[in-house]
C-alpha cells in the first residue's frame, strides 16, 4: 500500500505532460510565423514563374500584361533611396549628436525622447497627409498656378516648382519625416557605444568640442550610425501608403529626368538636376496598382515586381549587415 | 596691465590679443555648430506639432480659404450617424462604420498575434536553446520588414482562395467575399507576430533569474515557473506590446486596402468587405477629390481620429509600463 506516492507521482506524471504539451504549443508558435514566412516567398515565387524575366527589368508599365515592366518604378525607387539618405542623415545624426552630446539631461532631451516614441507610433498614413498638405501642396499658399524657381549651380540649371507637386524631392521628404525617429535612435545608440575615455583623451589634448565629435566620435560611431541608416532606409522603401497619398504616379511611361540606364548619367548630366523635381512612380505603387487591377494575368506581374522589391530590400539588408559584421571585428576598444 | 596679464598667463608667449581673437573665432563656429544641431533637433518636435497643425486646421479650425471639416459637419453626425457616404449624393458623413471595420480588422489581427506572439516569446525566453534562438530571432525580422503591399497580396491571391473559401465556404456554407475582413485581418495578425514576440520577450527576459530558481527550488515544474511566475512577473511590458502591436494594426494601411475592399458597412461578419479608416484616406486619395471640397477635408478628420486613437493607445502603452512596472533590485 504505497497509495500516496503513487498519487504524487501520477500527479508529478500529469505536471510534467502539461508542461511538455505547453513546450510543444510554444514551439509550434514560434514556427508558425517562419512557417508563414516561407510559404508567402514560396508563393510569391510561384506566381512570379516565368514573369520576371530581362524585359521586365527594362521596359515601362503597359496596358498588355505581357509587356509591363518595371522600368519606371525601380529608377523611382532608387532616386528615394538616394535623397531620403541625403536628407534623414544629416539631420538624424545632428539630432542624435545633440541629444547624446551636447544636451544629455536638459528639458528639450528629455521632450525629444518622449516626442521620438511617440512619432514612432504614428501611423505612416498620417505622415503621408502632412507630406501632401506641406511638401506637394504647401498649404496652398501659391494658388492654383505653381511657380518655377530657376537656380543657375554654375554648370547646371535647376528648375524647382512651387509648391514642389507629386515630384520626386516632395516624397523624399516626407520619407525622411517618418524614419527620422529611427534613425536618431539608431544614432544615438551608436554613439553611446562610442567610450567617454575616448572623448576625455581628445580633451586632453586641446581639442574643442566639435572636433573631438568631428574627427574622434563621428569616425568611432560611423559603421553603427551606418547600419541603422540603411536598415531605415530600408524600411522606407517598403512604404507605400505616404506615396500613394502624396499621389505618386501610377500609369508613368518615363523615369525621373529621363535617365534610364546608369550611361545616361553621363550622356543626360541635365536630367541629374531635372529628376528630383520630375513625377515619378516606386516600386511599391507599382505592385499596387498591378494587385488593383482586375486581369488576373497582373498577380503574375505583381509577384515579379514583389520579388524585385524583395532583392533591393536583401541587397539593402545585406549592406548593413556586411558593414556591421566588418566594422564589429577591426574596433578593439 | 600688461604686467598684470603676464602675471596671470605666465606660459602665454604670444600677443594675448591675437589670442582672444582667435579664441573667439573658434568659440563662434562651436556655438554655430550647437544652434544647428539644436535645430535638428528640434525638427522632430516640430514634425509632431506640424501633424497636429496641420489636422486640426483642415479639421476643425480652418485657417486658410476652405471651410474646415466639422464646421460643415456636426461633431454628433460624425460620432453617431451609422452611413459613410461621402461619395453618394446624399452625403452621410458616420464614422462608425469606418470605425467598426478598423477594429474588426484590428481585432481579429490581434486574436491571431497576440497569442501566438506571446507563446513564441515564452518558447524564445524560457525554452529554446541559444542556437535556436540566433536562428530564429533573424527569421522573426525578415517576418517585420516584408513591406506591407506584399502582404496585401498574399492575403488577396492566397489567404482568400486557398485557405478562407475551402474552410470557410465549401465546409461551413459562409458566404466569403473576394475581399473580406477576415484575409486582412489575418495577414494584418502575421505582421504585427514578431512585434509582439520581440517586445514581449524582452519583458520576460528582464526578468530576473532569482524568481525562476526560487521557483524550482519549491519543485515547480518548468511550465510552473513559465506561467505562474515568470508571466505574472512581465505583465506590464507584455501589456505595453499588445498594446502597441494593436495600435500598429489599427494604422496598417496597405494590406487592409488591398484586401478588405472599399466598402463602409456597419458590420461584425468577418466575410465581408469593410472599409476601414486608412483605405478611405487611401481611396480618396487615388481619384480626383478636388482640394477644399468636404469629401477632401473628410480625409484631415479621419486622419485625426486615427492619430488620437494610435496616440492614445502608445500613451496607454507607456502608462502601463512605467506605472504597473514591478521593480527588482
Amino acid at each position: 500500500m504505497n497509495k500516496p506516492k503513487s498519487v504524487f507521482e501520477s500527479r508529478l506524471a500529469a505536471r510534467h505532460r502539461q508542461g511538455r504539451l505547453f513546450g510543444a504549443v510554444c514551439m509550434a508558435s514560434t514556427w508558425f510565423g517562419i512557417g508563414v514566412l516561407v510559404v508567402l516567398l514560396a508563393g510569391v515565387t510561384w506566381q512570379a514563374g516565368g514573369w520576371l524575366n530581362w524585359s521586365f527589368l527594362t521596359h515601362f508599365d503597359s496596358r498588355h500584361p505581357e509587356q509591363a515592366g518595371i522600368l519606371a518604378g525601380l529608377w523611382g525607387s532608387l532616386w528615394l533611396i538616394l535623397f531620403t539618405t541625403l536628407f534623414s542623415v544629416p539631420v538624424g545624426v545632428g539630432a542624435a549628436l545633440y541629444l547624446e552630446e551636447y544636451e544629455s539631461n536638459g528639458w528639450l532631451q528629455r521632450l525629444v525622447q518622449v516626442n521620438l516614441s511617440n512619432l514612432a507610433g504614428v501611423p505612416s498614413i498620417v505622415y503621408g497627409i502632412l507630406g501632401l498638405t506641406v511638401f506637394v501642396r504647401m498649404f496652398g499658399v501659391f494658388g492654383s498656378q505653381p511657380k518655377v524657381v530657376e537656380m543657375s549651380l554654375g554648370f547646371i540649371d535647376v528648375h524647382i516648382p512651387l509648391p514642389f507637386g507629386r515630384t520626386v524631392i516632395a516624397a523624399a521628404l516626407t520619407l525622411t519625416l517618418l524614419i527620422l525617429p529611427v534613425v536618431i535612435v539608431a544614432a544615438q545608440e551608436a554613439l553611446r557605444a562610442v567610450p567617454s575615455s575616448i572623448r576625455t583623451a581628445s580633451y586632453a589634448l586641446g581639442a574643442t568640442k566639435w572636433q573631438t565629435i568631428r574627427h574622434q566620435v563621428l569616425p568611432a560611431a560611423a559603421p553603427g550610425i551606418l547600419t541603422g541608416v540603411i536598415l531605415a532606409v530600408s524600411r522606407a522603401i517598403g512604404e507605400t501608403a505616404p506615396l500613394v497619398m502624396i499621389g505618386a504616379l501610377t500609369y508613368v511611361a518615363f523615369t525621373p529626368g529621363d535617365i534610364s540606364s546608369p550611361t545616361d548619367i553621363i550622356t543626360n548630366p541635365a536630367g541629374l538636376a531635372e529628376a528630383p523635381f520630375d513625377t515619378f512612380t516606386a516600386l511599391p505603387i507599382q505592385i499596387f496598382n498591378w494587385v488593383s487591377r482586375p486581369k488576373t494575368e497582373y498577380q503574375h506581374v505583381a509577384a515579379a515586381g514583389i520579388l524585385v522589391l524583395l532583392m533591393v530590400l536583401l541587397v539593402l539588408n545585406g549592406v548593413a549587415i556586411t558593414l556591421r559584421h566588418r566594422y564589429q571585428k577591426r574596433i578593439r576598444w | 596691465m600688461a604686467s598684470a596679464n603676464v602675471v596671470e598667463n605666465p606660459g602665454v608667449q604670444s600677443d594675448p590679443h591675437l589670442l582672444l581673437r582667435r579664441f573667439s573665432l573658434a568659440r563662434a563656429k562651436e556655438q554655430a555648430i550647437y544652434c544647428s544641431l539644436f535645430l535638428c533637433a528640434l525638427l522632430s518636435v516640430v514634425t509632431t506639432l506640424g501633424i497636429i497643425i496641420v489636422l486640426v486646421n483642415e479639421a476643425v479650425l480652418a485657417v486658410g480659404p476652405n471651410a474646415a471639416f466639422f464646421q460643415e459637419v456636426s461633431l454628433w453626425e460624425f460620432f453617431t450617424d451609422t452611413r459613410w457616404t461621402p461619395q453618394f449624393a446624399d452625403k452621410h458623413f458616420g464614422v462608425l462604420p469606418l470605425l467598426a471595420g478598423t477594429f474588426l480588422i484590428a481585432g481579429i489581427a490581434a486574436l491571431i498575434a497576440l497569442p501566438i506572439g506571446l507563446a513564441s516569446a515564452i518558447y524564445l525566453c524560457e525554452y529554446a536553446a541559444p542556437r535556436t534562438r540566433d536562428f530564429v530571432k533573424p527569421l522573426l525580422e525578415i517576418l517585420a520588414g516584408v513591406p506591407t503591399v506584399v502582404y496585401g497580396y498574399f492575403a488577396l491571391v492566397f489567404v482568400t482562395p486557398y485557405l478562407l473559401k475551402p474552410i470557410f465556404q465549401d465546409l461551413l456554407g459562409f458566404d466569403v467575399g473576394v475581399f473580406n475582413a477576415a484575409s486582412a485581418g489575418i495577414v494584418v495578425g502575421v505582421m504585427i507576430l514578431p512585434m509582439v514576440s520581440s517586445l514581449s520577450e524582452d519583458a520576460l527576459r528582464a526578468v530576473p533569474r532569482g524568481l525562476r530558481e526560487a521557483g524550482y527550488a519549491l519543485g515547480s515544474t518548468k511550465f510552473d515557473v513559465s506561467v505562474k511566475i515568470v508571466l505574472p512577473a512581465a505583465s506590464s511590458g507584455i501589456m505595453a506590446s499588445f498594446l502597441l502591436a494593436i495600435s500598429r494594426a489599427v494604422g496598417e494601411t496597405m494590406a487592409v486596402s488591398i484586401a478588405a475592399g472599399m466598402t463602409p458597412s456597419l458590420t461584425l461578419n468577418p466575410f465581408r468587405s469593410v472599409q476601414t479608416m486608412t483605405s478611405y484616406i487611401v481611396n480618396v486619395s487615388l481619384g480626383d477629390t478636388p482640394a477644399g471640397s468636404v469629401q477632401y477635408q473628410s480625409l484631415y478628420a479621419i486622419a485625426l481620429t486615427l492619430f488620437c486613437i494610435t496616440l492614445a493607445m502608445n500613451i496607454l502603452s507607456q502608462v502601463v509600463l512605467s506605472r504597473y512596472r514591478e521593480v527588482y533590485e
